[in-house]
Parts: structure tokens; sequence; C-alpha cells
């Protein structure tokens, strides 16, 4: 037939799609074997892993030895997790006293029951929560961890350490320079000038100091300015100093977010007569920060993996304590399974943020369809 | 050579005029962007505001709710003159209503929560009060079936007449519309200008940017033309398409009702 027209007349039904094509068959064909170089690389890189992992696997797990008490303890050719195993109650809690480590349980508990409840998606009234979190929890975490009321014996915060000193750090410093970041950020984006004026300046003063710099001013230099024999507390001065110093790297994060929200959405809210608090915190805001997400995350775990700077000023968080751990006499030359530890517990905290980001990321995704 | 046709007339059985601009001229930095523009508006007029780009249209419509600032003249809104006092200024905003180019919808919150937002935090209604007068103005906009969808999973057309029921659950006194159809596909345009056009049969008063001319000779009481920021000519429809006065006006129709 010889037309120069076409006119389909039935409509054709979907069909299944061929097997090589899907399931992992099909995974491995599109994107480990599509080709003659990427097969090559493939084999390559499976090759090379295969020489890097399988040798730490025999190192780490199945060589070696994780309990125990003494050096002695230690017979396989593997890793020496006796180590670890052997001093783990210090590497938690630091030097708080044995006796009042129930205190740090709780704290720890609680925070792990309010973390969960606000991270999973279904639970009950998540904004009382998240209220308790962030006002109730501290004041009972301050009364527990600290003591010195309703009966409590004081524990002086130089006795505070390890992984507990970590997390008290972290949690203080990510939950403290999100809103503080936030402010400045609509600070710096304000038009009146003192307001812009005082952020610019707050920001660019701690983000133009190294962290280091920071911890050491506070804690060497803050007393003599301050008069008289008033002795602030040297984690407290670490905690501002942490907090201030991330504040201002999260004021830049959000002020990006802010940016990129176009000009219609606040000239609408404007129209509409909402006020300027009514728009940021209600339209302007949570379309930012969901955009910033990624950067707002990144802050976090930068500000995890730096707690370790405290260390300068004399506090022992986890990797301090690992680190007096390894000069203790009686576990000389374990340094390897120290750090590897140490960094283990920093990637489960760290990579666990990541993946729940990536998750919130995907949740929220409902807006972003244009 | 510009004609200062400015009637200043009310329509009949109002006793005092929705919008009146006086001498309102405006500066962005040097440039002289509206010049010397004088208009009143009565209540349920209808204005269609006609000309070339870079006239000055949106600019003005945008004076009236202060989405920007004048530098001199006057803005009267329903009896309360427009000053830079913020207070002032949500006030009258709680009396227009604006209609976008590029709808500016919510996408974070569902069509229906777009409706209430408003309500809930200005108005201060309750939850339950404010939802039904979403579904009342989302049925009239015929879109009510779509409540609770997200702006990102409805169409052009759709997204436009969720803005107006939007901008019209604040129960306001005069609707601006700056260039509403502009930015939709030609199959939508008709979906929006029908919502329009009921709106205008209600008798609400309305400023409207547009090109779409049919929607003018239907609806609009006055028609005016704008270049370089001044009101070049201003007349009722028939006048207006058939009996063009300036040449400006006369060139501008040719080209727009050319296709």
């Amino acid at each position: 037939m010889t037309t120069n027209s076409t006119f389909r007349t039935e409509m054709i039904e979907a069909r299944e799609a061929p097997n090589q094509s899907r399931g992992v068959l099909g995974w491995l064909r599109a994107n480990l074997f599509n080709g003659p170089i990427n097969s090559i690389v493939s084999v390559v890189v499976i090759v090379l892993l295969a020489r890097l992992v399988w040798p730490f696997l025999e190192w780490a797990v199945i060589e070696a030895d994780f309990l125990g008490t003494t050096r002695q303890d230690c017979t396989g050719d593997g890793a020496c997790w006796v180590f670890i195993s052997a001093r783990f109650e210090t590497i938690v809690y630091g030097f708080y006293p044995e006796a009042l480590r129930w205190r740090v349980d709780i704290v720890f508990a609680l925070l792990a029951i309010l973390v969960a409840w606000l991270a999973v998606p279904k639970t009950p009234r998540k904004k009382w929560v998240a209220l308790f979190t962030l006002v109730g929890f501290p004041i009972i975490a301050y009364f527990l961890l600290v003591g010195g009321y309703f009966g409590l014996q004081h524990v002086p915060t130089r006795a505070w350490g390890g992984l507990m000193l970590t997390l008290t750090i972290a949690v203080v410093g990510i939950v403290g320079s999100l809103p503080l970041g936030i402010i400045l950020a609509l600070g710096r984006r304000s038009k009146m000038p003192f307001v812009k004026g005082i952020c610019v300046i707050f920001i660019e003063f701690w983000r133009g100091v190294p962290l280091i710099t920071v911890l050491f001013m506070a804690s060497v230099m803050l007393p003599l300015f301050v008069p008289g024999n008033f002795d602030f507390d040297k984690l407290l001065r670490a905690l501002i100093g942490i907090m201030f110093f991330w504040s201002a790297y999260m004021a830049e994060v959000i002020r990006s977010g802010l940016q990129a929200i176009g000009k219609g959405q606040n000239e609408a809210g404007q129209a509409l007569g909402l006020s300027y608090w009514h728009r940021t915190g209600l339209i302007i805001l949570p379309q930012a920060l969901k955009l910033v997400i990624p950067g707002i995350v990144n802050t976090f775990i930068a500000l995890f993996k730096d707690t370790s700077l405290v260390l300068i000023i004399g506090l022992f968080d986890l990797l301090a304590i690992i680190r007096a751990g390894l000069t203790d006499s009686n576990w000389l030359g374990f340094s390897t399974e120290g750090y590897v530890f140490a960094a283990a517990v920093f990637w489960v905290f760290c990579f666990s943020m990541s993946r729940y980001s990536q998750y919130i990321e995907r949740r929220l995704n409902t807006g972003h369809k244009r | 050579m510009s004609e200062a046709t400015t009637s200043r007339t009310t329509a009949p059985g109002s006793d005092r005029s929705m919008i009146e601009i006086d001498h309102l001229n405006k500066w962005y930095g040097s440039f002289h962007v509206l010049r010397d523009i004088n208009l009143t508006v009565a209540r349920g007029e209808r204005i269609v505001i006609c000309g070339p780009s870079g006239s000055g249209k949106s600019t003005m419509i945008r004076c009236i709710n202060h989405l920007e600032e004048h530098q001199q003249g006057s803005i009267v809104v329903n009896g309360v003159p427009m000053t830079n006092d913020v207070k002032r200024i949500e006030q009258i905003r709680r009396n227009v209503g604006m209609v976008f180019q590029h709808f500016n919808l919510f996408p974070h919150l569902s069509v229906l929560e777009n409706c209430c937002l408003s309500q809930i935090w200005v108005q201060k209604k309750p939850r339950a009060e404010a939802e039904k007068t979403a579904m009342e103005y989302l049925e009239r906009v015929q879109i009510a079936d779509q409540a609770l969808k997200y702006p990102g999973q409805l169409s052009g057309g759709q997204q436009q007449r969720v803005a107006i029921a939007r901008a019209l659950c604040m129960r306001p006194e005069v609707m601006l519309f700056d260039e509403p159809t502009s930015a939709l596909d030609p199959e939508m345009i008709k979906e929006v200008l029908d919502v329009m056009v009921e709106l205008a049969h209600e008798g609400m008063t309305m400023l409207c940017v547009t090109h779409e001319m049919g929607f003018a000779k239907t609806v609009a009481d006055r028609v005016i033309f704008m270049d370089q920021g001044q009101i070049i000519e201003e007349a009722p429809p028939n006048e207006f398409f058939n009996n063009p006065r300036s040449e400006r006006t006369q060139l501008f129709l040719s080209q727009i009702l050319g296709h």
C-alpha cells in the first residue's frame, strides 16, 4: 500500500520487558558490563576489592579476639579488640564515677527514644515531642549529668569523657547551631542596616578563625577578660565556641537556600496580607530548608567529627580517651585497633546521619516536582 | 503627543471610588518608569490594561498593593491611603487580591492548604471554617476534586484557577490580575478566562493586565492603553477597539489583533 499518511486503527497493548533488561542480571549487564571498556574496568575493580577487603576482614573479624580482660587474651594473629572491650566502660563514660553511670544511661536512653520518635514518620504528637526535645530534655539532661540538685551528687565536667562527651558536644552543637544559623541568615538578608551589619560581622568573624583557635582562645584567653573570680566552666566555653562557630557556617548554607526561593513566593505571601514572620516561617523557610538539606547535614557531619578538637583544651572525647588508653603500659602496640575502632564509631554516626537525610529528602520530594 | 484623556467618572450607584491613583510617579533608580498616572476605579468596575512590554502596566498595578513602592503621588484604596507604614500596607493587602503570571502557588502545601493559609494566619479563622470557605471557592473555580493534590501535580490552567481561588478566599474587594494567562498553553487559557468572566459578572472590582482582547471586549467597562509609563488612551471597549484616537493605540491594536 503506498500512501503518504498513516492512521492507526488499533492501539498496541503494553508487553513485558525482555528478560535480559530486568533483575540482577539486567542490572549487572546495564551498569557493570555494558561495553568492553566498562567490563574490563569492572573486573579490575572487583579483583582490587577482593585483594584489599579480604585481608582486612581476616584481620578485623576472622582471626581477631574480642573478649577478655588482659593482653594475654590476645592469642590470634588478627586484631586484638580486647583492648577495646576491656576498656569499654572508660571509652563510653570517660571518667564519670562508676556508681553514677546510671545517670548517663538514662540520658542516653532518653535521647535515643526521642530521636527515634522524631525520626520515624508516623509517630503521633511530633510537635510536642519536638518541643520537649528542645526544651525539656536539655534541662533533664543537665540535671542528671551535672548533678548537684535533687539529691544527686555533683559530677564536675572534667570527669566527663569518651563517647558520652562526644555526643554531648555534638548534640549541643547541632541543636544550637541550626536555629542560630537560621536567624543569622535571615538577619544577613534583612534590609535594616543595623541588623544586617551585626549578622555580617558575626558570620565573617566566626568563619574566619579556625575552630582550634576558637577553642584555645575560649579556654586560655577568656578567663583573662572575665572580671574577678568568675569561673566559666571549661566545657561550657567549648560548647559556646563550637555553637557560634558552626552557626556561622550554617547561616551561609541556609542563606544559599533562601536565595534560591523565587521572588514570587514572597510576593504571593505579601499579596495575601501575611506579615514578614508568617511569610518567612510558613512559606520561605520550609522550602529553603528542604532545598539545603544536603548542605545542612554536611555541616552536621563536619561538626560531629570536629568535636575531637576539644582534645586541645584538655577535654577527653572519644578519640582522646582511646589515645590515653594507648599510653597505658599494659596495652602498648594496639594503636591500630584503637584508631580503627574510633573511625568505625564516627563512621557509624556520620553515615546514619547521611542515610537519614537522604530518606528525609525522598519523603519530602512531593513539592519539588514543578 | 500624549492625549490626556483621563476620565474620572465613577460608575452610577457607587458612593466612593474603590481605587484613586493621583499623579503617581515611580523611578527605578534613574529610570522614570511610571509618569504621572491618574486613575480612578469605581466599585464593581472592570478595567483592562494593555500595552507593549515595558510600558509599566504591571508596575502600576503592583503599586496598588505595594509590591512596588512609589516615590511621588498618592494611592488610596477603599478610602485607605497607601503609606510606607507596614500596618497600613497589610491592611490594604488584606482587601486586595492578586493573581500572578506565574501562579506563585506554595509548592510545599496542598491546594487546600494554599487556600487556607492566609485565612488561618491573617484572618485568624479556625481551621474548619477556613477549609469550608476554601472548598467553596475551589468549587467555584471547578477544581474542588483536586483539593488534596500538590501544585506540582496540576497543569498550568489548574494552578492558575487555584491561585484565583486562593486570592478569593480572603474575600477581597478588588482583584488584580497581572497577565494571568500569559504563561499558559493556549488550550488552558479558556478555562481561566471563563473563571474571570464569571467573577466579573458577579460584580467584583477587577484590574486586569492582559493581552486577551476577547476578554476585554466581553467584560471590560474601560480599556486603558499604556506606553512608556503613561496612560495614552482610556475608553469603553467598543470605542477603544473600533475608534482608537491615538496613533500609538492604533499601531498597537493592529499588531495585537493581527493574528
